[in-house]
C-alpha cells in the first residue's frame, strides 16, 4: 500500500461530497420552489442518480481492482443486469427491514421507497462498483479481517457509517419540536446522507493514520 | 444450603430496592385520602347557634348571601406581578419594562378610583402547581396532591365536596366556558357549557377567543347565577415564548379589555372575582415549588362598597384557598366539607359605613363558621387515615375547643365583647392556620431530602448487582458470611434506630426504618466486598461496565429524561430491539461465527485463532433475526395510545369482541382467536415433544396432556359466551351468567393445581427398568445415525449413562452381574427448561383470560418472539463444558427489552387512564363489593402480566445454551459420512445438555445468582433514571402528566418483575433439589 493509493482514495472521496453537495444546487437552478425539506422527493432522486453516477464513472475511471480479467461484451452485459438486479432487490429487502422497523406499511410507501433508495445508493452501489454482483465477496468484507485492500476497507467503512447515521436519524422523531426535518423519512435520509459523507471524509483519514498497522493479505 | 443463600442474597437486594423505591415515593408523591362526605345547609359545621341572620331568610345557609351572583375570571398562570399596578418611580430611577408588567391597567384603576369597592392579593400557591390540581384546589378548598387515595384513576372527575357541587344543590345556574379540564373534572354540572381544547399550548388565542365570543351575550342573558371563564391564552403564551416575549403584553393587554368589559356589565349584586390559578417560571413553566410559581394574583370587584378600609401599600399575601370558604359564605353556601382555607375576614364586615362591633362580630361569625368546619373536617380525616401528626392534631384540637369557648361565652354577653373580640378572632385565626400548616406539611411538599435518599439506595442497590454480577462466578465468593452479616447488621440498625425513636417519642416510621436498615446492611457488605477484594486486584475488575450494552443501556435510560420519548416509548422500544437483533446478527457475522472458514480469506498471521468452526450457519441466525423483526413489527400492530388524538388512533383489536357490530368478522375473529389458543397450546407441546419431556408418566405431564387442552376449552368456551352474550336468547341468560364467573374460575384453578403439580413432581424423566442386558446395549449406545423414525420420535437422551458411570460404577458392575437390572432415562437433558416452560404456560392462560380476546394472538406472537429470541442468543454463546456458566450481558438486556415491548403491544401504557379496568370483572361480573384486594390483583395481573411472564422465564436465558447443544449435535451427524466416526467416539458425542449445569452444581447457582443480579441491575437502573428524571424535571410541565406515572408504573413493574424472577429461580431450584433426591431414589433402588 502506498501514499499515492490513498490519496487516490481521498480524491474520489472528495468526487462524492461534490456530487452530493451538487445535488442541492443543481435542481435548484432548472427547478423552481426546489428546497432540500419540501420537495425532499425530488431531492432524494437527484441525489440518488448523481451519486450513482459519480460511482460508476470512478469505477471506470479509476478501477481499483484491476486484477480482473478480461471478459467478453456479452459477460459484461450480464454483469450489468445482474448489479441492476442486485441494486432493486437491495431496494426492495431495505424496504421490507424499514417497515419492519416501524415504518407504514401503506401510507408514505413511496417515500420508504425512494430511502430505500437512497441508502441502497449510499451502501449498496459502492459495493457493486468494487465487488461486483457476488455475494460471497460481500460477505467476507463485512466480517472481521476480511477486508484486502485499502478501498474495500473504506467501503466497509462509508457503508457502516450510512447504516449509522440513517438509524441516528430515526431517533429525533418522537421529539416534539415540531421541526420539519423531523417528518418519515427526512431525518432518516439526511441522517444517511450526513453519515455517508462521514464515512468519505474518515475513511482516507482512518486508512492514513493506520497505514503502519494495517497489511492487506493481497497487497 | 447454598441454593437457600442464592435466593437469600436475590431477596436482600430485591429489599434494597424496595426499601429505595418507598423511601423516594415517600418523598416524592405525598397521599392524601379523599373523603366523599358533603356539608349540607341543614346541618351545620358543629354545635352553636347559628350566626345572627342566617335563620329564616330565604336562600342562606349556613350564613346569609351577600352576593347574588359571582363571575369568576380564571387567567391560567397570571402570576402576582402581572397583576400588581407599576407605581411612578423615583425621578432619578429609570422606569423598569418588562412586556409584563404593568398590562392591566385597569386593576390600577379600579383600585384608586374605588378603594372600598375592589382589593388585589398575592394569593399562595400550594404545589404542584399544575392547572388540574389547582382547580380542585380551587373547587374543593384542599390541597391536592398527586395521588388522592380513593380517587378513581379513569376518570379525573372531583369526588370531594366542592363548590360546584354545593352551587349545583343549591339549584344555582353555572355557566362555564373555557378549558375542557373543568369537563373532565365536573361531568354534567353546568347548566350551559362552551369548552375549548386546552392539549395545544402553542395555540393562545382558540381558547380566549371562544370565550370572547361567548362571554358577554351570556352575560346580558341573565340566565345564569354563577359565571366562569377559565382563559388559557397566558400559560400557552409562556410556554411557548416564556413572560418575557412581547406576545405576553399582547395577551395581558387582552386580558386587561376583558376585565375592563366584565367590570361595566356587572350588576350591584354580582361580585367580580379574577385569579391566576399559578404562576411561571422565568422561562414560562410551572409545576413545581419555586416563589415565581407559587404566586398568583386575586382580584376582587363589588360594584357595591366591600371593604370597610382603604387597600394597603403591598398587597396582602393569602393562601390561594382562602378563596372557596369565602365565596361559599358570600353565596349563602356551606363551606365544601374538606376546606381547609380561611375565610377573609375583611369581606365580611359588611362595607365602609358600618360599625366596628358589628363588623367585628360578623368577621368572627364566618371565622367561626370556618373553624367549625375545619375542626369537623380534621376530626373525620384522622378517623379515616393515620397521615395526621397525633400530637399537633391533639394541640389543634384544644386550640379550637377554648376559642370556640370563647366565641360562645361572647355572644351570651354582648356587653364588654369590644374588648375580648379581638382575641377571639386570633385565637380562630391561630387555629385555621395552624390546621392548613399541619395539613400542608403531612401533604403537599416534595422533601428532597427523601428522593436523594431514595435515588442514592437505588444507585446503590444498583452498583452492588454490578459488582456482586461479576465478583458471583469467582471461584471464591463466600456466599453464607456475606449474606448473614448484611442482614445481621440491618436488624442491628433497625432495632437502634427503633429504639432510638422511642426513647425520644417519636412515631415509627415504616419508611426510614426500612431505608435504615437497608443502609446499616449494605455498608458493612461494601466494606467487606473492599477489604476482600480491592486489595488484591486492579479496581476496574471491581466496576465490571457491561460494554457489549454500554450504548443501548445509556439509550434506554436518556429515553427517559424527555417527555416525549416516554410518551413514544411504545414504538421507540421496538425499533431499539429491532436494532439489537440485527446487532447481534452483524455480530454474529463479524465474529465469523455464521460463515464456514473456507469462505473467508486467510485471517491475518497471528489472529488464527478462530478454530472453532461455526455451529450454525448464517442463514439460520438471518432467519431468526428477521423472524423476530417480523414478530415484534405484528405485535406492535395492538398499540394503544397514551391519550386520544387525532394524530394517534388505539389499535382497534385492543376492543373486547363483545363490543364489535359485524357478526361475521366477529365469528373470523373470534376463530382467529381460538387458533392463537390452540397454536400456543401445540407449540408447547411440540416443544416438549421435541425434548422428549412430554413421554414421562409423571402428573406435570399428565396435566400438560390433559390438562392444558382443558384450559384452552374452558378459555374460548369464556371468549364465546363474553362475545355474544348480548345475543343469547333470555331463556339462557342465567346459564351464560352462571358459566362466566365458573368458566374463568375453573381455568385459574385448572393453572394453580398445574403449578402445584409441577411443584411438587417436577423431574419430568421417563424411566424405563428391568430390560434385558442385550436391550440395555443397545440403549445405552448414544444416538448417532441417520434417524430412524422411532428413535426420531422420542428422541432418547441417555444422561443416565454417564452418571452411572461417574457415581454407581461399582454398583452397576454389581447389579449387572447380579441379574439383568438397568435403568435407562430420557429427558435428563431438559429437565430444567421443561418446567420452566410449563410454569410459564401455566401461568399464561390467567393471564390471557384477563385480556381482552385478541391479546391472544400476541401471547403467541411472545411465546415465539421469545423462543426465537433465546435461539439466537444461544447461538452467540458457546457451550461451556464445566462452568463457570455465564450469561452474556446482551442476553439479559434483549430480554428485558422484550419484556417492555411486550408490555406495550398488550395494549397498555404507563399512564392511569390507559389500565385496563374490565380485568377486575373477569369471573366476577357482579363487582367485588367492599373487597379491594381482589381486583387490584386482577387489574395488576392483567396490567403486568409480560414482566410477571418474563421474569419467571429469565433462568432460561442460562439453560438454552445447554439445550441447543442437542440440536447442534443433531445436525453435525446428520451427514452419512460422520457416521462411522461417531461409533467410534461415543461417550464425546453424548450431548449433556442441562446434566452439565448439575455436574458443576458450585457454578450452576453461582450462574443463576449471576444472571439474578444482572436482571435486577437492568431493571434497577431503568428504575434509577425513572425516579432521576421524576425529581430533576419536577418542575415540568409534564411531571404530573407523564414522568410521574411513567416512575409508579415502573416501580410496580419492577416489584412484579423482582418477584417473579425470585419465583423462576426457585423454580429452578426446586426442580434441581427434585432431580438430586430422583439420583437418590435411584440409588436406593439400585443398592436392593
Amino acid at each position: 500500500m502506498k501514499d499515492t493509493d490513498i490519496k487516490r482514495l481521498l480524491y474520489t472521496h472528495l468526487l462524492c461530497i461534490f456530487s452530493i453537495i451538487l445535488s442541492v444546487f443543481i435542481p435548484s437552478l432548472c427547478l423552481e420552489n426546489f428546497s432540500l425539506l419540501e420537495t425532499h422527493l425530488t431531492w432524494l432522486c437527484t441525489c440518488s442518480g448523481f451519486v450513482t453516477a459519480v460511482n460508476l464513472v470512478l469505477y471506470l475511471v479509476v478501477k481499483p481492482n484491476a486484477s480482473s480479467k478480461r471478459s467478453s461484451l456479452s459477460h459484461k452485459v450480464t454483469r450489468f443486469l445482474k448489479c441492476c438486479i442486485y441494486f432493486l432487490m437491495s431496494c426492495f429487502s431495505f424496504h421490507v427491514i424499514f417497515v419492519l422497523y416501524g415504518a407504514p406499511l401503506i401510507e408514505l410507501a413511496l417515500e420508504t421507497f425512494l430511502f430505500a433508495v437512497i441508502l441502497s445508493t449510499f451502501t449498496t452501489v459502492p459495493c457493486l462498483c468494487l465487488l461486483g454482483p457476488n455475494l460471497k465477496a460481500w460477505l467476507r468484507v463485512f466480517s472481521r479481517n476480511g477486508v484486502t485492500s485499502i478501498w474495500e476497507n473504506s467501503l466497509q467503512i462509508t457503508t457502516i457509517s450510512s447504516f449509522v447515521g440513517a438509524w441516528l436519524g430515526a431517533l429525533p422523531i418522537p421529539l416534539d419540536w415540531e421541526r420539519p426535518w423531523q417528518v418519515w423519512p427526512i431525518s432518516c435520509t439526511l441522517g444517511a446522507t450526513f453519515g455517508y459523507v462521514a464515512g468519505l471524509v474518515i475513511s482516507p483519514l482512518w486508512i492514513y493514520w493506520n497505514r503502519k498497522q494495517l497489511t492487506y493479505k493481497n497487497n | 444450603m447454598q441454593k437457600a443463600s442464592v435466593l437469600l442474597f436475590l431477596a436482600w437486594v430485591c429489599f434494597l430496592f424496595y426499601t429505595g423505591i418507598t423511601l423516594f415515593t415517600s418523598g416524592f408523591l405525598l397521599t392524601r385520602l379523599e373523603l366523599t362526605n358533603h356539608s349540607s345547609c341543614q346541618e351545620p359545621p358543629g354545635p352553636g347557634s347559628l350566626p345572627p341572620g342566617s335563620q329564616g331568610k330565604p336562600g342562606a345557609c349556613w350564613m346569609a348571601s351577600r352576593f347574588s351572583r359571582v363571575v369568576l375570571v380564571l387567567i391560567d398562570a397570571l402570576r402576582f406581578d402581572f397583576a400588581q399596578p407599576q407605581h411612578s418611580h423615583a425621578p432619578g430611577e429609570p422606569p423598569v419594562s418588562l412586556p409584563f408588567l404593568g398590562k392591566l391597567s385597569s386593576l390600577k384603576r379600579i383600585l384608586e378610583i374605588q378603594p372600598h369597592h375592589a382589593r388585589l392579593y398575592r394569593s399562595q400557591v400550594d404545589p404542584p402547581t399544575t392547572t388540574m390540581q389547582r382547580l380542585k384546589a380551587l373547587t374543593t378548598g384542599s390541597l391536592p396532591t398527586f395521588i388522592d387515595a380513593g380517587s378513581n384513576f379513569a376518570s379525573h372527575a372531583i369526588v370531594e365536596d366542592n363548590l360546584i357541587k354545593q352551587l349545583t344543590s343549591a339549584g344555582r345556574r353555572v355557566v362555564f366556558m373555557g378549558d375542557d379540564t373543568w369537563k373532565d373534572l365536573f361531568p354534567g354540572a353546568f347548566s350551559k357549557a362552551f369548552f375549548f381544547p386546552s392539549f395545544n399550548v402553542r395555540d393562545l388565542d382558540t381558547v380566549d377567543n371562544g370565550i370572547l365570543e361567548h362571554l358577554y351575550p351570556t352575560m346580558d342573558s341573565g340566565e345564569w347565577d354563577v359565571l366562569i371563564a377559565h382563559f388559557l391564552g397566558v400559560d400557552h403564551c409562556g410556554h411557548k415564548h416564556g413572560p418575557h416575549h412581547p406576545e405576553m403584553a399582547k395577551k395581558l393587554s387582552q386580558m386587561d379589555q376583558v376585565i375592563q368589559g366584565l367590570v361595566e356589565h356587572l350588576e350591584n349584586d354580582t361580585l367580580l372575582v379574577v385569579a391566576g390559578d399559578h404562576g411561571m417560571t422565568t422561562n414560562g413553566d410551572h409545576g413545581g415549588d419555586s416563589e415565581l410559581e407559587v404566586s398568583a394574583a386575586l382580584f376582587l370587584y363589588s360594584p357595591t362598597a366591600l371593604f370597610p378600609s382603604i387597600p394597603p401599600e403591598e398587597p396582602e399575601v393569602i393562601p390561594q384557598v382562602s378563596l372557596v370558604p369565602t365565596l361559599a359564605l358570600l353565596l349563602g353556601l356551606p363551606i365544601p366539607f374538606g376546606n381547609i382555607g380561611e375565610v377573609m375576614t375583611e369581606v365580611f364586615s359588611g362595607g365602609e359605613d358600618s360599625q366596628p362591633l358589628s363588623s367585628a362580630l360578623a368577621q368572627a361569625s364566618a371565622l367561626h363558621l370556618n373553624a367549625q368546619q375545619v375542626s369537623r373536617f380534621l376530626h373525620t380525616y384522622s378517623a379515616a387515615t393515620e397521615n395526621l401528626q397525633a400530637k399537633k392534631l391533639h394541640q389543634l384540637q384544644k386550640l379550637f375547643s377554648k376559642a370556640s369557648a370563647d366565641y360562645q361565652w361572647l355572644l351570651q354577653r354582648p356587653k364588654g365583647a369590644e374588648a375580648t373580640l379581638p382575641t377571639v378572632i386570633a385565637e380562630l385565626q391561630q387555629f385555621l392556620r395552624g390546621a392548613r400548616a399541619m395539613c400542608i406539611e403531612s401533604w403537599a411538599r416534595f422533601s428532597l431530602v427523601r428522593m436523594a435518599g431514595g435515588a442514592a439506595l437505588l444507585a446503590v442497590a444498583c452498583f452492588i448487582c454490578l459488582m456482586a454480577s461479576q465478583w458471583a462466578i469467582s471461584p471464591g465468593f463466600p456466599f453464607c458470611p456475606l449474606l448473614l452479616i448484611p442482614v445481621a447488621w440491618g436488624l442491628v440498625g433497625a432495632a437502634v434506630y427503633a429504639v432510638l425513636l422511642g426513647t425520644i417519642e417519636l412515631k415509627l416510621d415504616l419508611v426510614l426504618l426500612g431505608a435504615v436498615a437497608a443502609v446499616s446492611s449494605f455498608l458493612p457488605f461494601l466494606w467487606k466486598a473492599w477489604a476482600g477484594w480491592g486489595s488484591k486486584r486492579p479496581l476496574a475488575t471491581l466496576f465490571p461496565i457491561p460494554r457489549p450494552v454500554l450504548l443501548f443501556l445509556l439509550i434506554r435510560l436518556a429515553v427517559f429524561f424527555s417527555d416525549s420519548f416516554v410518551v413514544a416509548e411504545a414504538r421507540a422500544t421496538p425499533f431499539l430491539l429491532g436494532s439489537f437483533i440485527l446487532l447481534l446478527v452483524v455480530q454474529l457475522h463479524w465474529e465469523g461465527q455464521l460463515l464456514p472458514p473456507k469462505l473467508l480469506t486467510m485471517p491475518r498471521l497471528g489472529t488464527s485463532a478462530t478454530t472453532n468452526s461455526p455451529r450454525h450457519n448464517g442463514a439460520y441466525a438471518l432467519r431468526l433475526g428477521v423472524g423476530l423483526l417480523l414478530c415484534t413489527r405484528l405485535a406492535g400492530l395492538f398499540h394503544r395510545c397514551p391519550e386520544e388524538t387525532p394524530v394517534c388512533n388505539s389499535s382497534p383489536w385492543l376492543s373486547p369482541l363483545a363490543s364489535m357490530v359485524g357478526g361475521r368478522a366477529k365469528n373470523l375473529w373470534y376463530g382467529a382467536c381460538v387458533a392463537a389458543l390452540v397454536a400456543l397450546l401445540a407449540a408447547v407441546r411440540l416443544w416438549l415433544r421435541r425434548y422428549g419431556n412430554l413421554k414421562s408418566p409423571e402428573p406435570p405431564m399428565l396435566f400438560v396432556r390433559w390438562g392444558l387442552p382443558l384450559m384452552a376449552l374452558g378459555t374460548a368456551a369464556y371468549w364465546a359466551l363474553a362475545s355474544g352474550a348480548d345475543e343469547m336468547p333470555p331463556r339462557l341468560q342465567a346459564l351464560v351468567s352462571g358459566a362466566s364467573v365458573v368458566l374463568p374460575r375453573a381455568v385459574v384453578g385448572l393453572a394453580a393445581s398445574g403449578l402445584a403439580l409441577l411443584l411438587w413432581k417436577p423431574v419430568t424423566v421417563l424411566v424405563k427398568a428391568g430390560a434385558g442386558a442385550p436391550r440395555t446395549r443397545t440403549v445405552l449406545t448414544p444416538f448417532s445415525g441417520p434417524p430412524s423414525s422411532q428413535a426420531d420420535l422420542d428422541y432418547v437422551v441417555p444422561q443416565i449413562y454417564r452418571h452411572m458411570q461417574e457415581e454407581f460404577r461399582g454398583r452397576l458392575e454389581r447389579t449387572r452381574s447380579q441379574g439383568p437390572l438397568t435403568v435407562a432415562a430420557y429427558q435428563l437433558g431438559s429437565v430444567y427448561s421443561a418446567a420452566v416452560v410449563t410454569a410459564l404456560t401455566l401461568l399464561a392462560f390467567p393471564l390471557l383470560l384477563l385480556h381482552a380476546e385478541r391479546i391472544s394472538l400476541v401471547f403467541l406472537l411472545l411465546f415465539v418472539q421469545s423462543f426465537l429470541l433465546l435461539h439466537l442468543l444461544a447461538a452467540g454463546i458457546p457451550v461451556t463444558t464445566s462452568g463457570p456458566f455465564t450469561v452474556p450481558w446482551q442476553a439479559v438486556s434483549a430480554w428485558a427489552l422484550m419484556a417492555t415491548q411486550t408490555f406495550y403491544s398488550t395494549g397498555h401504557q404507563p399512564v392511569f387512564p390507559a389500565i385496563h379496568w374490565h380485568a377486575a370483572f373477569v369471573g366476577f361480573p357482579e363487582g367485588h363489593g367492599s373487597c379491594t384486594w381482589l381486583p387490584a390483583l386482577l387489574v395488576g395481573a392483567n396490567t403486568f402480566a409480560s414482566h410477571l411472564l418474563f421474569a419467571v422465564g429469565c433462568p432460561l436465558l442460562l439453560l438454552w445454551p445447554f439445550l441447543c447443544e442437542s440440536q447442534g449435535l443433531r445436525k453435525r451427524q446428520q451427514p452419512p459420512g460422520n457416521e462411522a466416526e461417531a461409533r467410534v467416539r461415543p461417550e464425546e458425542e453424548e450431548p449433556l445438555m442441562e446434566m452439565r449445569l448439575r455436574d458443576a452444581p458450585h457454578h450452576f447457582y453461582a450462574a443463576l445468582l449471576q444472571l439474578g443480579l444482572k436482571y435486577l441491575f437492568i431493571l434497577g437502573v431503568q428504575i434509577l433514571a425513572c425516579a432521576l428524571a421524576a425529581s430533576i424535571l419536577r418542575r415540568h410541565l409534564m411531571v404530573w402528566k407523564v414522568f410521574a406515572p411513567k416512575f409508579i408504573f415502573e416501580a410496580v413493574g419492577f416489584i412484579v418483575s423482582s418477584v417473579g424472577l425470585l419465583l423462576g429461580i426457585a423454580l429452578v431450584m426446586r426442580v434441581d433439589g427434585a432431580v438430586s433426591s430422583w439420583f437418590r431414589q435411584l440409588f436406593l433402588a439400585q443398592q436392593r
